[in-house]
Order: C-alpha cells, then structure tokens, then sequence
C-alpha cells in the first residue's frame, strides 16, 4: 500500500527525519512510538502534504491505480482524494464553518474525483448520523462550527467520525488516543475497528501503548531520531511501556 | 516534497469584471465649483425655487468648512475645483432632460453587462430597480406595481417635482447640510438618487433597489436616497455600485436618509464594490458617505447591512437614532480591503427612547497593504432608560503586511443601560488552509469556506441573491491574497 524509502525530511532548516524506511501493506495496522521529538509528528505532515515541510531525499511510494507513485510532489488536497486521510493531533478550529457542511463538501469532492456519485444534503445527513451513532455522538455536531469549543476529546472524535465518513485506503492516527478518557477511547477504538479490512492500511502514532489495546496493530516501530531503530509485534509496545526508549537507544 | 510556490502564485486575480467604459454622448458642465455651477445643476434639473435656494445655501455653508482628516488613513487633499460635479447622458433631442421613459440603447446595454436588465421583458422579478448612470437616473423599473400598493419609488428629481411635500418634509431632516463636510458638498450638488415612500400598513410586494454606475471620468457621483416608511410599513432596500477601471482617483459622496414612524421596518443592503484602484493604489473610487437612519416612532426598526468590497478609501458609518420608545437599530458589515485600500468604516447608534436596543457585528478582512478600521459610537442619552447594545467587532488579518484597528466609542449617561462590546483578531494561518486540503478541498474551496464562516452573521442577514454576490466577491477579490 505504501513504501517510505530512506525518507529524509527538514522543517526550518531543522533535518529532522534522516532515513527512515517503512512498508505497510494492505490490510496491516502498524503503530509507531517514540519519545519526544523522534519525528513522529514530521511524519504525519510529510505523509499528509504540509507545505512548511519538505522531503530532502527518499520518496514515500503509495498504490494508486494500481501503480506505485512517488506521492512527495502531491499537493495535500490530491493525496486526500487518492485515499490518504491524516486523524490529526491538533484538529484546527475554523469558525463559523458549520462541521458537517464542511464533511459533505469533504466527501463530495472525494467522491467527484473517485469517479462516484455526489451525495445530496438529505442522503448525506442520513449517512452522517448513522456514523455519529458508531461513535457515540451528540447529535447537536451537526450545527457547530468546525472544532470550535469542542473538547479535547470531541475533536478526536471528529477525526475519527471525518475517518469513517470518507473511508480512506490509508490512515494515519497521530496521537489520536490523547485527551481521550478510557471510555471514549473504547468507544473511538471500536469506530476505526470497523474500518480496518484487507483493503487499506492504518498507521497509529502513540506515545502510549494502552491505545494499542484497543487498537491492535500487526507490526510496532521504535521512532527514534528520525529513524527506526527497532520494529516487532505488540509486545514491543508492551516492552516499551515498562522500560522506557532508552534499553533501544544504541 | 517540491519546494512549494507560495500559494499566492497558485491564484491568478481575476479582473475587476465591472471596469469596463460605456462610450455614450454625454452631457457636462464646465470643471469646478461656485454658486452658478449650483444653480446651473438645479436648472438642469428643471427644479422649484426651494429646492435652488436649499443647494445654495448648503453650498454656502460648505465653503466654511474643512475637508475632514481624522479618519485612519492618509489621503491628499481633493482639488474640489478641479472635478466636474454633473454628467449625464445626452438624450436624444425630442426628449427633455430627466425623462427617463426612454432609455438609451448603449445604456441598456451597460445595465445589462452589470446584470442589471432594465427593459420591460428581462426586467428582475421581484426587484424594483432605479438605474443611476452618473449624474442621473436613467431607468425606475416596477413603478406602477408599486404604485397599485400606494408605494412611492422613484429618482430623487421626480421626486423633487412630483412630491414636493414630503421632500420639504424629510429631505436634510436626518442629515442635514451643516451635518459634515461632504454632507454638505452633497446637498450642493447631489444630482440625483432615489426616493421611497412606503406608506401606513403597506409591506413593500417587492425589494427595492438602486444600482449606482460610475461612467464619466472625472466625474464625481453625488447622490442622495430617502427612504420613509410610515407606520406599519415594511422594505428591503438593496444598493449595488460599480464604476470602470480608471488611474485617477474619483470622488463618490452620498447621502442615505432613511425614516421609520411607528412599528415601520426598513431593511438596507448595500453591496459596495466601487473601482478600488490597481495592486499598487493608482485610481479607485474615493468613497465619503454619510448614510443616518432615524427610528421615529416607537417599536421601529432600522436594519444596516453592508458587504464593503470596493473604493479605494472608504469612509462610512451608517447609523442609527434609536429616538421611538422601544426601537430597534441593527448594523452588520463586512468590509475587505486588499492592495492599498483603506477602510474606515463602522457605525453610530443613538439611544434616545426607552428600552431602545442597537446590535452591532462587524466583520473586517484585510489582506495586502490594506489599512482596515472599525469605528463605532454607542450613545445613550439620559432619556434612554434599558437601553441596550451588544458589539462585536471582529477582524482578520490575510499576510503580515496589512492593518486591521478597532476604535469602538461608548458613551452612557444613564445608568440603566447596558452596553457589551466583544472584540477578535484572528488570521486565517496555514495550518487551517493544511486541514481542510488534507480532507480534499483546494486552496479556492478552503479559503471560500473560511472567509464564509468568517461573515456568516453578516451574510445570513443579506437578501439571499445579495448572499450569493457577496460571497463570490469575497472570493475573486482573496484569491491571490493569501500567501
């Protein structure tokens, strides 16, 4: 599904991912953990298109059409309606943007350029609250503003609701577990657990493995200075959790 | 990843659409100002003899006067000798001048290319529209519909000749020549405009309107609109205003009167787009705009909305006498500035009567090298027992290089009033413009989403065709902004 080969990546002049390599295949949830500043949220940006950050060497290769593509060039807008969807950490709050107009304009444009039908209002708010229910919604989303005073742990739920809604082939999770209490993240858990098949792939960015209970991925990767230094299965999570990164550090 | 242009270069600016030139035979008088241009106005206009005297003796009251200065904002001086202060297409001989039954082809066409049909066939439904080209009205669709409800809707010469009464009346009683600088420059001059009269128990079947076109260069437009709505009447009253693209500056300079006795409600929409000048700040409309309501009676209601998109300087605030026991005064604006345009804009809300209440929403966007000021006066008068008044003043800043200021003024004599102001600055950054691309929207669609958002309380209270037009400015005119 996707290929990141010997991704170098700097933002401000700070080189901050120097060679990191990964392959997630269809069907695979990988997570990624690493301590504070080891990358994980450059990561997220490089995959996701943010032009403050630039790739210096390597490329990130994504199925499309059936064909791998060097995605480094693709503005973010492309990569969403290829299938690449980011859960972000810090959800940005725009006001006066009513949040499930703006995930039917979202959906409509994906839609359009995947060659399927539109959806209109009536159909879209069917659909919508039929997801909300997944995620244990208040029904009273669908006429806030975008992220606007939601707390911390209504905007991850609005990640993970936009997840659902535009079904992406590959999902990057950052620190979607964060702000989250142990019910909510069941209950936000269980939403991207019904979206994992064989057909696309997930990627969780965590500091803590406890998400990873919920969420239980094939494969774990240690992301250390820009690198990974260590990759396994769950229990290296667990490993983790009790040891700390610095038994890993060389 | 590819070094990234700025997403500035990602836009093309598309052109200002309405700066186009109508090339018509016209009808000027000499350049300058003294009493024989005065009169020579009023004679054009075939008007009484009150009417002369009134534009004299403003004239003579302006003379005294000193252009302004204390807006936030720097502009030369205007050389008031040096423009030409009436132009109006020539009409054809067998025609005299200010008959407006027979509209030149080239204008129609004008009209047309604004969006703006006038003939009897194409005309807009459910719009009554009075064409103002320069110094005159030309065209005032609707009017025997109106007429059959008892609606008076024509241009301010008719008015003048048909309905001396009621312009004797009202006409100065809300702004009157002393009032300001270009209050009184206007009253000297005006050349032509709107007149409305909605009378007792009467709901206007339709919205009322006055598009303003600038033609002539060098020409200023001085218009005036009065509008009174008697008891239990209601209107929606909508202004558009365009003028072609042009490297000298030129002055616009209008009145806007409007009246509301007992339980009587006007609604007025303006939106603005004047010729705002090139990328550098060469030409643009010069736009000084003395625009007052007054609530008469009591429980009426005055209700300003404008979308300020165009002029080169902008300086306007409409505004409100709160004077009937329980009336209502209501301000929402939307002004965006970019290249070198200054704005200062706001509004002026005077509590007279009891439990008075005025709402003021201000939205300001600024981009460029622009200079975009809010300034508010909240008054309340000894007699204003509960008056009340919510503000909010919000601005947003496009790029580092432009300006956005907020002088709100209160002022309470008495203690029973209660008065919020609220006040933001926000800037639309690049990690909003990052999340709504990462969810599939282009730059265009993320931008339109958030300046909508932005102005929603504003839009919501435009007519909706007006909503429409608002926001597609907003659009074309932010396209290259954001950077």
């Amino acid at each position: 599904m996707i290929e990141i080969k010997d991704l170098h990546a700097e933002v401000n002049g700070n080189q901050i991912l120097r060679g990191l390599n990964l392959t997630i295949g269809a069907g695979e949830v990988h997570a990624i953990m690493g301590p504070n500043g080891s990358g994980k949220s450059t990561l997220t940006k490089i995959i996701g298109g943010h032009p403050d950050y630039h790739v210096t060497r390597g490329e990130i290769l994504y199925d499309i059409n059936l064909k791998k593509r060097n995605i480094i060039d693709m503005d973010p807008e492309e990569r969403a309606r290829e299938g690449i969807f980011i859960a972000f950490q810090y959800p940005v709050e725009i006001p006066g943007v009513n949040a499930s107009e703006f995930l039917r304009a979202s959906f409509n444009e994906i839609c359009h350029h995947q060659g399927a039908e539109e959806m209109d209002p009536l159909d879209f708010d069917d659909f919508l609250r039929e997801k909300m229910k997944v995620l244990e919604m208040d029904d009273k989303y669908i006429h806030r503003s975008l992220n606007v005073d939601f707390s911390g742990g209504e905007k991850k739920r609005n990640e993970v609701l936009q997840m659902i809604i535009l079904n992406p082939r590959f999902s990057v999770l950052d620190e979607t577990d964060s702000g989250l209490d142990v019910d909510s993240m069941r209950v936000v858990a269980n939403g991207v657990n019904r979206l994992r098949s064989k057909h696309n792939a997930m990627l969780v960015i965590t500091h803590y493995q406890r998400l990873l209970n919920y969420i239980v991925p094939d494969f774990v990767h240690i992301l250390e200075g820009g690198r990974i230094i260590k990759s396994g299965e769950k229990d290296l999570a667990l490993a983790v959790e009790d040891k700390g990164y610095d038994w890993l550090k060389k | 990843m590819k070094n990234h242009p700025s997403q500035k270069d990602h836009l093309t600016n598309r052109e200002y659409k309405y700066g186009f030139y109508t090339d018509i035979e016209m009808d000027t008088i000499p350049r300058g100002l003294n009493e024989s241009i005065v009169s020579l106005i009023s004679e054009k206009k075939n008007e009484p003899g009150w009417m002369t005297d009134w534009r004299l003796k403003s004239f003579r009251y302006w003379q005294k006067l000193k252009e302004p200065h204390w807006a936030n904002f720097h502009y030369d001086p205007i050389d008031y000798q040096n423009l030409i202060y009436y132009t109006a297409p020539k009409r054809k001989k067998d025609q005299p001048m200010g008959c407006a039954d027979q509209v030149d082809l080239e204008i129609m066409e004008t009209f047309d290319k604004l969006g703006i049909p006038l003939s009897d066939q194409s005309r807009l439904s459910g719009i009554a529209v009075d064409a103002v080209f320069d110094s005159v009205s030309v065209k005032t669709t609707h009017q025997e519909e109106l007429a059959r409800v008892g609606i008076i809707f024509c241009s301010m010469s008719e008015a003048v000749r048909n309905h001396p009464e009621l312009i004797k009346k009202y006409l100065g009683s809300i702004v009157p020549y002393r009032d300001n600088f270009y209050a009184a420059l206007n009253s000297a001059v005006f050349s032509d405009g709107s007149f409305c009269y909605i009378p007792k128990g009467v709901k206007s079947p339709l919205e009322l309107s006055t598009y303003f076109r600038i033609n002539a260069a060098e020409t200023g437009q001085f218009e005036r609109t009065l509008i009174v709505a008697d008891d239990d009447s209601y209107v929606s009253y909508l202004e558009g205003c365009t003028a072609p693209m042009r490297d000298e500056n030129q002055l616009h300079a209008a009145v806007v009167e409007l009246v509301t006795h007992d339980r009587a409600q006007i609604k007025y929409s303006t939106v603005q787009n004047w010729y705002a000048g090139d990328q550098d700040g060469k030409g643009g409309i010069y736009n000084f705009v003395t625009k007052r309501g007054k609530c008469l009676g009591q429980g009426s209601k005055i209700s300003w909305t404008q979308v300020e998109v165009g002029s080169a300087i902008t300086w306007k605030y409409p505004s409100c006498i709160l004077q009937g026991d329980n009336s209502i005064g209501e301000f929402y604006s939307v002004a965006l500035t970019n290249h070198k345009m200054k704005a200062d804009t706001g509004t002026k809300m005077i509590h007279v009567g009891k439990n008075t209440r005025s709402r003021i929403i201000s939205k300001g966007i600024s981009t460029d090298q622009s200079s975009n000021s809010y300034r508010g006066l909240v008054k309340v008068l000894p007699s204003a027992d509960n008056a009340r008044n919510f503000s909010q003043c919000d601005s947003m800043l496009v790029g580092n290089e432009c300006s956005a200021n907020t002088f709100p003024y209160i002022e309470t004599e008495n203690t029973t009033a209660t008065t919020e102001h609220e006040a933001t600055t926000s800037r639309i950054n690049a990690e909003q413009l990052f999340y709504l691309r990462s969810r599939g929207l282009d730059i265009e669609a993320a931008i339109a989403l958030i300046i909508d958002g932005f102005c929603k309380e504003v839009f919501n209270e435009l007519p909706m065709e007006f909503a429409v037009e608002a926001v597609r400015l907003l659009e074309t005119r932010l396209e290259n902004s954001v950077g």
